[in-house]
């Protein structure tokens, strides 16, 4: 017989390895996947891992990229890690991420083509409270009546989905697009524009405030008397109650962190590399976000790990959709392939197995 | 053209349809629920169940093999959470949405060389003298096997947990598994076939949806039935009854909205689509709110992971 014994503390080394053992597993068996596709596994599995940062054809466009496409990741994986600890799950990202550009983009271009400093600052702000507002309905929800946060922040994704559309083909549409879907590009409009930092390189604020936040977060978490609230709430919703806290506070902060956050990131994203709202503005960020909090152990500095990680395989995806022919769909199975592994592994990190009769 | 143009029989008839997916998906849930797991991935198996039931009903030419399909490729794909869940230990949320995840991924590749594709068409049978009754007949009678061995199912899932001895084990287990399991009753083994029974369910439930509702593969095209499906579980309070009464009314406004749109009403489609989502969650608050219903019928041991004690 197979005995679990509970492990008195959780194995710090073995906590590390189930993220990188994950990430082999998922080679391997993506490998296999390749092979019956007909894609010879070796090269689709060095183009998405290896080439992105290594080849001297792709790496000088690449590596931007994958800080590109890693900052949302981040700063949306480091909000939904907070709530996550405290057994609070938004699973709604994807809408908030959605709604923090529309309501900035909105601010914005309300002023266009008017010129000042304020503009851009205004419309991060806004960016972020149009997050807000859209993880608040779940998290009021949940405090006044108890509906369940996991349903009602999904549903509402796939009403910001909508609003997009309405935003896209409506109110939001450009008036010199001459009929076309989609906003202004706010690139071209200076007060509003999310410009690169670094020239030639895309590198831009959002980059450098995801960067910010996971010391912010980190210090939240391990210096601040937050941190341990959340993970007693987490581990023991009982022994918080008892010790005399009120829950429903926490649960409004852990939304609004994750919210604003993930809103922070459609907003960097719209006035940013996306340039303007369209209808396929979001890419799923805000689930791939699931992965990349986990992969990261809900941990800051995991999660800045597993951001790069998982954008390297969207980099790297998007080379060998080009240049091996291969469906974007596979890299979305890849993603959810490492956090079925991932989770897995827990096994090992939470309990001893012992072998053996009793 | 106006509201009048609404065919009242059409329309039920139609309702019926919608609804069928929901309620295949729903009741297995409700199954899974009952045995005390929690499998947010119903919305990765119904996919998995569409795409599967497509092309292996578009490759056989028969829709009813096709359902076969789905059935299989549902229950499959729930093993793997179910070995994560059940054996590995790991969180049940995470683990539903990576089942999620991982299912809209596979479908959209094992689905691109099959879009834009007509699926075989699938029969309707009509009731004998109960289809010849005017108005009442549409509406009820003429419908092809699916949808009347969904409601066939409703009832079996009702009179398997409340006249079956089984049925009663199974609540157990979903209550309190280490009282189950000290009883002697194996835990494991009863949520794995819950589980398998979940998937199969979802999976029927997206092989309708490909086959019959829409009928032509398209990627992502469940969107967020499955989460619909495990909304109307806590609506239904766990009842099969009172969960085909929501899907019913759930797939009424789904057909309204959809009429709504195709006769040109003043509203914008985006608003008008966003309708059943937002129903979703008005229905979810209502019955939160209801004290009389409150946490009753939810099992004592949903989402808990049960490790076997010495």
């Amino acid at each position: 017989m197979i005995q679990l014994i509970p492990r008195e503390n959780v194995s710090p080394v073995l906590s590390l390895l189930g993220p990188l053992f994950s990430i082999g597993f998922t080679m391997l068996i993506g490998g296999i996947l390749f092979y019956f596709l007909g894609v010879d596994p070796f090269a689709a599995i060095k183009m998405i891992f290896w080439d992105p940062i290594m080849s001297e054809t792709f790496s000088s466009y690449s590596i931007p990229q994958i800080f590109i496409k890693g900052a949302p990741l981040i700063l949306i994986a480091l909000g939904l890690s907070v709530g996550f600890k405290a057994n609070i799950w938004n699973i709604g990202a994807e809408g908030q991420y959605i709604m923090g550009a529309i309501f900035g983009a909105s601010f914005a271009l309300s002023l266009y083509p008017m010129n000042s400093a304020f503009i851009f600052p205004l419309m991060v702000l806004i960016g972020i409270a149009g997050g807000c507002l859209w993880s608040m309905i779940p998290a009021i929800l949940k405090i006044r009546f108890n509906v369940n946060e996991i349903l009602v922040s999904l549903m509402l994704v796939y009403v910001a989905e909508q609003i997009l559309a309405l935003a896209s083909l409506g109110f939001l549409r450009n008036p010199d697009g001459a009929g076309f879907p989609g906003s202004r590009n706010l690139s071209q409009y200076p007060s509003a524009s999310n410009s690169e930092l670094i020239l030639g390189t895309g590198i831009h604020l959002g980059v450098v405030l995801s960067l910010f936040m996971i010391v912010f977060f980190y210090i939240l978490l391990f210096r601040h008397s937050l941190g341990f609230k959340i993970k007693l709430l987490g581990s023991s919703p009982k022994a918080y109650s008892f010790s005399g806290q009120n829950p429903n506070k926490l649960i409004l902060i852990c939304l609004t962190l994750s919210g604003g956050l993930a809103g922070l990131a459609g907003i960097m994203e719209v006035a940013g590399p996306a340039g303007q709202i369209n209808i396929d503005f979001n890419v799923g960020y805000g689930f791939t976000a699931i992965i990349v909090a986990f992969l990261g152990r809900l941990n800051p500095i995991g999660i800045l790990f597993a951001g790069l990680v998982m954008a390297l395989t969207y980099v790297g995806g998007e080379l060998t959709q080009f240049m091996l022919n291969l469906p974007a769909a596979a890299i979305q199975l890849f993603q959810g392939m490492l956090l079925f592994f991932l989770l897995s592994f827990d096994l090992f990190v939470y309990y001893k197995i012992r072998l053996g009769g009793n | 053209m106006g509201l009048s143009e609404i065919n009242l029989a059409v329309l039920v008839a139609s309702l019926i349809v919608a609804s069928t997916p929901l309620v295949l998906a729903a009741l297995g849930e409700l199954i899974v629920e009952k045995s005390g797991v929690l499998n947010l991935g119903v919305e990765g198996m119904m996919i998995i169940g569409a795409v599967s039931g497509f092309i292996v009903g578009v490759e056989t030419g028969s829709a009813y093999i096709g359902m076969i399909a789905a059935a299989i490729a549902g229950a499959l794909l729930s093993l793997l959470f179910a070995f994560i869940v059940l054996i590995m230990q790991a969180n049940q949320v995470a683990s539903g949405l990576a089942l999620t995840i991982f299912g809209l991924g596979l479908a959209a590749l094992m689905g691109h060389p099959y879009t834009g594709i007509k699926s075989p068409q699938i029969q309707t049978i009509s009731m004998p003298f109960l289809s010849d009754i005017p108005l009442i007949g549409q509406m009820f009678f003429q419908h092809d096997l699916i949808v009347y061995l969904s409601l066939i199912a409703v009832f079996v899932v009702w009179y398997f947990l409340n006249r079956m001895r089984l049925g009663l084990v199974l609540r157990s287990v979903g209550e309190d598994h280490d009282v189950a399991h000290s009883l002697g009753y194996r835990v494991i083994s009863i949520r794995f076939l819950a589980i398998m029974f979940g998937g199969a369910m979802a999976g029927v439930g997206g092989g309708y949806l490909s086959l019959v509702r829409v009928p032509q593969w398209t990627e992502g095209m469940t969107a967020g039935a499955g989460w619909i499906a495990l909304a109307l579980v806590v609506f239904s309070g766990w009842r099969p009854g009172r969960l085909l009464i929501g899907a019913y009314i759930f797939g009424g406004i789904t057909i309204l909205q959809l009429n709504l749109q195709a006769i040109g009403v003043n509203i914008n489609i985006a608003i008008l689509s966003m309708a059943p989502y937002l129903a979703t969650i008005l229905a979810l608050v209502l019955i939160s709110m209801s004290r009389l219903h409150g946490k009753r019928g939810a099992p004592g041991c949903l989402g808990k992971s049960f490790v076997k004690s010495v």
